[in-house]
């Protein structure tokens, strides 16, 4: 019989560690990993060029469907870098409300993260917690968009409408008795800032929660520390963003560094890792979720008192009240006009980016003074994260792929556009 | 007085390189350079190594089309009676036959970040008229540039001499064609369905007409005056 060195394995794309449809092609000797081969483009929609055939505005949504799981801060580079090439100012009660829901959607990313992450290799109770604490802040993106995941809530000029006075109620269900009903309601009686101080009160709790199953277990730190170590040298080398270079011990957050919205008024600190490995990252990855707690804090309390408006006064580019257009003649010529036509930006490139999730989310847009961009490029943090992985996997087990996979925080979406 | 710190980089940036890169003007403060495409490794490789630079980090490499800059789909100057044509008639311009291209048709554009500066920089580099459209490779000089190369490849079919593996990466297992090129139609040129007769998928050619719901316009518009316009070099 032949002896056979090594063989190459096919992993996904319809695996449920693969997060989606990464197909890799693994080369392996034993159990141990030679060579990964990361197979993209399995949901390759061509979501710029998409975003070239539309007028400006009409793409916001596409935007939600790149990385489904951290919805506005997509939107928020989108419409930056639209506001970069309009030179338009954005009302500052629209620029907290932005860095409200930024950091409430960078909980919701970093907790379905820990959920897949913990279930993916071996902590199943990370799942139904996390997912616990996802439902209240799916309820804020209801409360103030209509959806709970892709909100195009975010214009150029602003946010679409102020925070609402009231969090939706539980209804009555056979399912429910009347004092578990109150119970849930309890917390939505008042309105919508009230709903998320006092999540801002619970969660830290929660994290304190999660910390418990994981941080010291055993088997989480087996199964992490010192799996896929990155020098902070190579991390920029690779193109390394966000979280994952942290986690190498760099400090850098655009939040900080280049500050955009509010983020210059707001208190706050950078994690910053040791040993670059997934253990590190998972502890980064856990902290900022009590930064963005605290930033969340700071904006309810600031927002709570300074009411006005939310959105631009510039109706060439943002459309009059349904109100001012019934009984005003020019502004239904710059509503019909905006829904027509939308408005046409001044020629010339942008790169707007933002402190997204996963990393330094980009858009970087051509316009030739249309109505629609030239040309728009999306840098997605993802992309440059997962084109590291063969680097990553080498010479580990096949099992710590998984780890690897996780500790990348892959979102298929913003990966393949 | 505080200077600006793009703008200090600017300054060094011409002392350094000189007529090797040439300056784009900018409406919102970025600072662009366009660089030959023959000097593009020497270029990168300082920027990277000099401690004036610093720009350890590739952010972005991606491959722009300019065929159709500032042309409109949609020119009407006076309402006619039998109504608008929606942009619908549009002439396809099929330039993959010709050993030539316009030279600026195809651009690399970089982003690069310097973390321990803190800036950031564009580099756009026109690939000239050869068909296909060949750059330097800068995975050598930053290793992220690997995937994001693959992609231009993939989506522009610009070729980058020297990578180590310049494969297709985001569309389809034997696709053919280029689809982000501004001469690529927005519903594709195959369309695939499952044949029961041969009892596999075919691919046939589309079958869907093209239409534009809304038509690309370019409006003047007096707010946004010419000097603070973003000036192509070739006028």
């Amino acid at each position: 019989m032949a002896e056979i060195q090594s063989y190459t394995m096919n992993f996904g794309p319809q695996h449920p560690a693969a997060h989606g449809v990464l197909r890799l092609v693994l080369e392996i000797e034993g159990e141990t990993i030679q060579k990964a081969d990361p197979h993209v483009g399995l949901l390759h929609r061509g979501t710029e060029k998409l975003a070239e055939t539309k007028p400006f505005n009409q793409s916001i949504g596409y935007m939600d469907r790149l990385d489904y799981v951290s919805m506005m801060c997509n939107e928020h580079g989108y419409v930056l870098a639209i506001e970069k090439l309009l030179g338009i100012e954005v009302p500052t009660r629209a620029q907290y409300i932005r860095v409200m829901f930024d950091e409430m959607t960078r909980i919701l990313n970093h907790l379905m993260w820990l959920g897949a992450h913990g279930l993916d290799i071996g902590a199943m109770t990370m799942f139904l917690y996390c997912f616990r604490e996802r439902e209240d802040l799916m309820d804020c993106y209801e409360a103030v968009s209509g959806t709970r995941m892709h909100a195009t809530y975010y214009r150029p000029g602003g946010v679409y409408r102020d925070l609402p006075e009231s969090m939706p109620k539980y209804t009555e269900s056979r399912f429910r008795s009347k004092k578990e009903l109150d119970r849930m309601n309890s917390v939505r009686e008042g309105s919508m800032l009230d709903f998320i101080e006092d999540f801002t009160k619970r969660f830290p709790a929660c994290v304190d929660d999660y910390e418990t199953l994981l941080t010291d277990n055993r088997i989480w730190k087996q199964r992490t520390v010192n799996i896929a170590v990155v020098s902070p040298e190579r991390a920029m080398q690779l193109g390394f963003t966000g979280p994952m270079l942290r986690g190498s011990g760099v400090e850098w957050d655009l939040r900080k560094k280049q500050p955009y919205a509010a983020y210059d008024q707001m208190d706050f600190d950078i994690p910053v890792g040791v040993n670059g490995d997934c253990y590190d990252r998972y502890l980064v990855r856990v902290e900022e979720m009590r930064q963005s707690n605290r930033i969340i804090k700071q904006c309810v309390d600031w927002l709570r008192q300074n009411p006005g408006p939310v959105i631009a006064e510039d109706h060439k580019i943002v459309p009059p009240s349904r109100v001012e257009m019934k009984d005003d003649m020019e502004s239904l010529i710059h509503h019909f006009k905006l829904f027509t036509e939308g408005y046409c930006v001044p020629e010339g490139e942008a790169y707007a980016a933002i402190e997204h999730p996963k990393g330094e989310f980009g858009v970087y847009l051509i316009s030739d003074g249309a109505n629609k961009p030239y040309r728009v490029k999306i840098r997605a943090p993802g992309f440059a994260h997962l084109s590291a992985m063969s680097e990553m996997v080498e010479g580990h087990m096949l099992a710590d792929v998984v780890a690897v996979i996780g500790t990348q925080d892959i979102v298929f979406g913003e990966i393949d556009r | 007085m505080m200077t600006n710190p793009s703008e200090t980089l600017a300054a060094r940036i011409e002392a350094r390189f000189g007529d090797q890169v040439e300056r784009v003007a900018s409406s919102c403060g970025e600072l662009t350079y366009e660089v030959d495409k023959d000097e593009l490794g020497k270029v990168a490789t300082a920027l990277r190594n000099e401690a004036d630079f610093g720009f350890e980090m590739l952010i972005d490499v991606c491959g722009v089309d300019y065929l159709n800059y500032g042309s409109d789909e949609w020119i009407t100057n006076s309402a006619t009676g039998t109504g608008f044509s929606r942009g619908v008639e549009r002439k396809t311009v099929i330039l993959d036959e010709s050993d030539e291209f316009d030279p600026r048709r195809f651009a690399v554009v970089y982003h690069l970040l310097s973390i321990q500066n803190n800036v950031r920089l564009r580099l756009r580099v026109f690939t000239g008229p050869s068909n296909p459209p060949i750059v330097r490779s800068v995975v050598d000089i930053w290793n992220s540039a690997n995937w994001f190369e693959r992609e231009a490849f993939d989506l522009y079919g610009i070729l980058f001499e020297g990578h180590p593996d310049l494969r297709r990466i985001l569309t389809d297992y034997g696709f053919i064609g280029h689809p982000f090129r501004k001469d690529f139609p927005i519903m594709g040129n195959v369309e695939v369905s499952y044949d029961s007769d041969e009892g596999r998928v075919v691919y046939k050619p589309v079958t869907i007409e093209p239409r534009t719901l809304v038509p690309r316009v370019i409006r003047e518009d007096n707010r946004y005056s010419a000097d603070l316009k973003d000036v192509r070099k070739d006028g």
